[in-house]
């Protein structure tokens, strides 16, 4: 299975994807260069963490003009996986593959550490391999992390099940203070209507490997992996060649 | 010509930012500031042969990139060519 | 328009110049210099960039080892580590600008030392900081401290670095003068370490990065004074950085150094254009011409004095082989960066600077940098020290129980956990941190290899106003015994000098003391000294800090799988102290806490223990013997034991040895005292035999003192229990410490 990591200028958690994949997940990851105009014969695309543009303007907001991203939406609307994590999530709701926004973390600070959050749909690809309400323990490391839609886009993602991860304790109750940055009802990720589109905060490429912190976030590479053998092998046919014909 | 963008964050949406400097003023004996809204201003340079051109540019710019629409709202001020009015 | 005269009182001291060092300089040109050569002599004679106060004290320490690739005298040092891979490391201090403006001061630090590790061609994978205030009661002194550490966040973590570790410690004497020392670490090819050099007559000489504006003018001279009621005026002097900008010039940079078309490369930091073209034609015995006309600027009407000795951020100046000059422009436009040749290497030796054509100044390199002046300033032993050494425990009347004590000093900032602070670092990006901040020192694996590195950098400051030889000799022995607690043997170390006015002769004392202490424990431990950095006139209002020599030290582990951490694994577990304990109260966190004083000797160091300490502490983690591991620091074995239990883990029960010390002090002692060359380590249930055979077979003192378990502190003295306290209850005071200074609600 062939993942595709996108480069933007800024981005920093291009090698830890890229890692994670090809390292722990066993699988093959490539670079795309922001300004390419083909993500190639990519079965899954993966937008990482970083500062994109040094998030200027407004996290994410130039990025989604970059060449790549013409190519990452009709990847996305064929039915290809995409994973948008920290910065790259925040790529993909500026870009409206993804609904809602993101703003500064209720406290102000940066934040960098170990947290809970609970899967709550696991009929996605990146959840596809997961327990419904399994809790997994990954870190988060942003400033902008603070997840906003308004009351009716929210009520729609409730009624949708677009909600996949919300933060909870060790517990695993979903409280205020197991949130760490005031993102409305604890939402740390959410998938888009077709749910193909996975965006979420924490960085599952970077609990990939006991040894730097912990596995729990392998489940979610292994679900792409599990879905694509299993279930993808036309939809991304579809999708592929979409964006070669393109 | 210049034009001059104001961008905040809607009304409906929590300003930590906003809060925090509201909360600093007063403790700097600024007791009739009642709250604080933070935003963005941006000032454009814009080669136009009028204002309303001028003003079309900088409300297209604003709505494809200046701001975000889901949560900020903005507002389009030209300075009139010469003179002011 | 009038020209001001050179030679005036008013423009030399301006300029941080002496009449003597004037006339050096008449002499060297054989003429009066232009202004613009007046600005370059002035930033390049300045005590930052010139070390003239401190070369000679430098010069004795040991930089030299079989693994040592690159010693002081480039913009980083570097050491072996197996596998055809160095690690190239160095501290620099940014402290002055942080006290002016502390975000920007503290991030443009970060940016400073990280480039100085990828221009040497290294990808920074770690990042440490040491940091200093006064006290966290005063209001000035919180927002300094929140500044540089959002500052330090800021820059790191947006350019992708994570910072694993490091140290916090607080003094009133720091109140005017924050030190802010950022320690990097890059890992390159042992082969492909690329230097700061000109050479090749003929070569272009390019410039790339951030356009050059009119920031931190005089920032090198700045950094060489001290402050007083008119700092704030030298607001204008502070630079901005710009972390993305950084992020792509060191993909751009790494990329380039790659394709093997670069001769040299220096990065532009204190005295920007200036410091790097002559201190590269000097290395490379080369002539570097440049035409300021042609350096991108970012503002209108900048004169060459201006641009040469401007401290913009984000800039790199290289030298590009015959032919290839193409090839590295066009890596560079990838990346979005210009790649704009200002010049070109010559054969005679100079610095020449035109200006549209016209030569402005021109001054042989050399000049500039081995000749710069050399000064043996008079030291002699201050009037304080005699009585500050003299300790009469008596005179303290009596002391405190022991649990109120044990309370008191978990409160203590410079104890107390730093998770308010370490939590606005990026800590995991890179997935390489092994061991997360507040577990022991830093670890970050090497990928495609089986092993890691721990990082350290320490130093405690009162150790080293009451003895400076002996403080910093603990300086070193705290840094390498606690990569050696994480089963890291020391391989090389870094310095930086934080000192106050060497005219004085009293802090020239000082320095010199240090030195030499610090050369005398790295040769008996075999550390060598592969670089490093000098900050000195730390002083505002003629006060200073305490002397703080920052070291930081490297330690290689072989197999990252042997990696121990500081927590207590398992309830049984065994504990076992390992080391001396004598009641040593001096200096103490708690003199300090509970007295208010510094006062008395630092500890006594036995260096050829402390080696054995350490071998036996990298053995036992090779070994997969200890499953914790431990250095007792400020506020003793007691706090030790405690942090060893935060967080999450089973409580432990132990019982020490009483010490004797005088004026019912023992219990005090025993449990707070800050004897050197100590560690706790834990070993399963049955193992305790092999570990303490493991210590006796190097001479190493080593104790059973207790369990882990049963959800609680008990520590008992002799027999006899006084500390008695739940982990929850105890961490909770160490964990909101810091934290609750400067937030109403503690998340």
């Amino acid at each position: 299975m062939k993942f595709a990591v996108v480069v933007f200028p800024g981005s920093n958690s291009d090698h830890d994807a890229h890692y994670a994949v090809s390292h722990p997940l066993g699988e093959e990851a490539r670079f795309v260069w922001h300004k390419d105009t083909s993500l190639g014969d990519a079965d899954a695309v993966i937008l990482p963490g970083g500062f994109a543009h040094g998030d200027y303007l407004r996290t994410g907001a130039i990025a989604r003009f970059s060449p790549i991203m013409a190519d990452v939406r009709r990847f996305a609307d064929a039915g290809g996986p995409v994973l948008g994590i920290c910065n790259g999530f925040q790529v993909l709701l500026e870009a409206g593959l993804l609904p809602g926004a993101m703003l500064r973390n209720d406290r102000l600070h940066f934040r960098c550490e170990f947290v809970n959050v609970r899967v709550e749909q696991n009929d996605t690809p990146f959840t596809a391999a997961c327990r419904p309400g399994q809790r997994l323990l990954m870190p988060i490391a942003h400033g902008e992390g603070n997840y906003y839609a308004d009351a009716a886009v929210l009520e729609q993602l409730e009624r949708n099940r677009q909600v996949l991860f919300r933060y909870v304790n060790a517990a695993g109750e979903e409280t205020r203070d197991a949130n760490p940055n005031g993102s409305v009802r604890n939402i740390a990720g959410l998938c888009n209507e077709a749910r193909n589109v996975v965006g979420l905060m924490p960085h599952p490429e970077r609990a990939a490997e006991l040894a730097v912190g912990g596995a729990d976030g392998l489940v979610m590479l292994q679900s792409a992996v599990h879905w694509f053998t299993r279930r993808a092998p036309a939809a991304v046919a579809v999708a592929r060649s979409s964006s070669l014909s393109a | 010509m210049r034009v001059r963008v104001f961008v905040t964050l809607k009304p409906s949406v929590f300003d930590p930012q906003g809060t925090t400097v509201a909360e600093a003023l007063h403790t700097l004996g600024f007791g009739s500031v009642d709250g604080v809204r933070q935003g963005k201003y941006f000032e454009l340079d814009i080669a136009a042969s009028s204002p309303d051109e001028a003003r079309q540019v900088a409300t297209d710019a604003a709505d494809k990139l200046l701001a975000n629409p889901v949560i900020e709202s903005y507002r389009v001020e030209v300075d009139s060519a010469g003179g002011s009015r | 328009m009038t020209t001001p005269d050179v030679s005036s009182d008013a423009v030399l001291e301006r300029h941080g110049l002496t009449r003597d060092e004037f006339g050096k300089i008449v002499s060297m040109l054989g003429r009066q210099p232009t202004l613009t050569e007046l600005g370059i002599f002035s930033v390049m004679w300045s005590e930052h960039c010139s070390y003239k106060s401190s070369r000679v004290h430098l010069k004795t320490l040991p930089t030299t080892g079989p693994r040592v690739l690159q010693g002081p005298g480039e913009n980083a040092g570097a050491v072996d580590i197996g596998d055809g891979l160095a690690a190239v490391f160095k501290i620099e201090s940014h402290n002055h600008p942080s006290f002016i403006e502390p975000y920007q001061g503290a991030a443009t630090g970060v940016g400073g030392i990280i480039r100085d590790i990828f221009t040497m061609g290294a990808r920074p994978i770690a990042l440490l900081n040491s940091l200093r205030f006064g006290s966290l009661d005063n209001p000035l002194v919180r927002r300094n401290m929140a500044g540089v550490v959002a500052g330090i966040g800021g820059y790191g973590n947006s350019i992708g670095i994570p910072t694993v570790g490091g140290e916090i410690a607080f003094d009133e004497s720091y109140t005017g003068n924050p030190l802010v020392n950022v320690f990097c670490l890059g890992i390159s090819k042992a082969d492909e370490i690329i230097k700061g050099v000109a050479s090749g007559v003929g070569n272009a000489v390019f410039y790339v990065g951030s356009k050059t504006g009119r920031d931190g003018i005089h920032g090198a001279t700045m950094a060489s004074a001290e402050f007083d009621e008119k700092s704030a005026e030298k607001r204008p002097a502070v630079q901005v950085g710009d972390p993305f900008m950084e992020k792509l010039l060191l993909e751009a940079c790494l990329e380039v150094m790659r394709t093997d078309a670069l001769v040299g490369i220096q990065d532009m930091g204190a005295a920007g254009l200036t410091c790097s073209t002559c201190e590269m034609g000097a290395r490379g015995g080369a002539g570097v011409e440049i035409d300021v006309a042609l350096v991108p600027q970012r503002e209108t009407g900048m004169t060459a004095y201006e641009i040469m000795l401007s401290e913009s951020q984000e800039r790199m100046l290289l030298v590009a082989k015959q032919g290839r000059e193409a090839e590295v422009q066009a890596i560079f436009e990838k990346w979005d960066l210009h790649a704009v040749r200002i010049g070109v290497v010559t054969a005679d030796g100079l610095l020449r600077v035109k200006d549209h054509g016209t030569v402005v100044a021109e001054i042989p390199n050399t000049a500039l940098t081995d000749e710069a002046p050399l000064y043996r300033r008079p030291f002699t032993e201050p009037a304080y020290l005699k009585e500050a050494q003299q300790l009469s425990l008596a005179a303290l009347g009596t002391p405190a129980p022991a649990a109120d004590v044990f309370r008191r000093l978990l409160a203590s900032p410079t104890v107390a956990s730093k998770r308010w602070v370490y939590r606005q670092y990026d800590h995991v990006v890179g997935t390489n941190t092994m061991v997360m901040p507040g577990m022991g020192c830093g670890v970050v694996r090497i990928k495609d290899t089986r092993r890691a590195l721990a990082l350290s950098v320490d130093c405690n400051g009162r150790f080293v106003y009451l003895d400076p030889f002996v403080g910093a000799q603990l300086a070193v022995a705290e840094a390498s015994r606690n990569v050696a607690c994480a089963g890291g043997l020391p391989i090389g170390a870094t310095n930086c000098l934080n000192f106050g006015n060497p005219q004085k002769p009293d802090i020239m004392w000082q320095f010199v003391k240090a030195v030499e202490g610090m050369g005398a424990a790295c040769r008996a431990l075999d550390i060598p000294i592969t670089g490093g950095n000098v900050s000195l006139y730390n002083e505002t209002d003629g006060r200073g800090g305490l002397p703080t020599p920052v070291l930081g030290i490297v330690g290689l582990i072989e197999d990252s799988s042997t990696v121990v951490r500081r927590l207590f694994q398992q309830d049984g577990d065994v504990v076992i102290l390992l080391g001396e304990s004598r009641p040593e109260l001096g200096g103490s966190e708690y003199l300090k806490t509970m007295h208010g004083l510094v006062q008395g000797l630092p500890p006594a160091l036995d260096l050829a223990r402390e080696a054995a300490l350490q071998r036996v502490l990298i053995a036992g983690a090779a070994q997969r013997l200890f499953k914790s591991a431990h250095d007792c620091a400020e506020g003793g074995v007691a706090v030790t034991l405690a942090e060893c239990c935060f967080s999450g883990t089973p409580g432990v029960d132990a019982d020490l040895a009483a010490t004797a010390a005088e004026a019912g002090f023992g219990d005090i002692a025993t449990l707070f005292g800050e004897s050197a060359s100590r560690a706790v380590v834990s070993v399963a249930a049955g193992r305790e035999r092999e570990a303490l055979d493991l210590a006796g077979k190097d001479g190493v003192p080593a104790a059973v003192i207790g369990r882990v378990g049963g959800g609680r502190v008990r520590l008992s003295v002799g027999g006899r229990r006084v500390i008695d306290e739940a982990v929850d209850a105890a961490e909770r005071i160490w964990d909101e410490a810091i934290a609750s200074r400067f937030e109403r609600t503690v998340a």
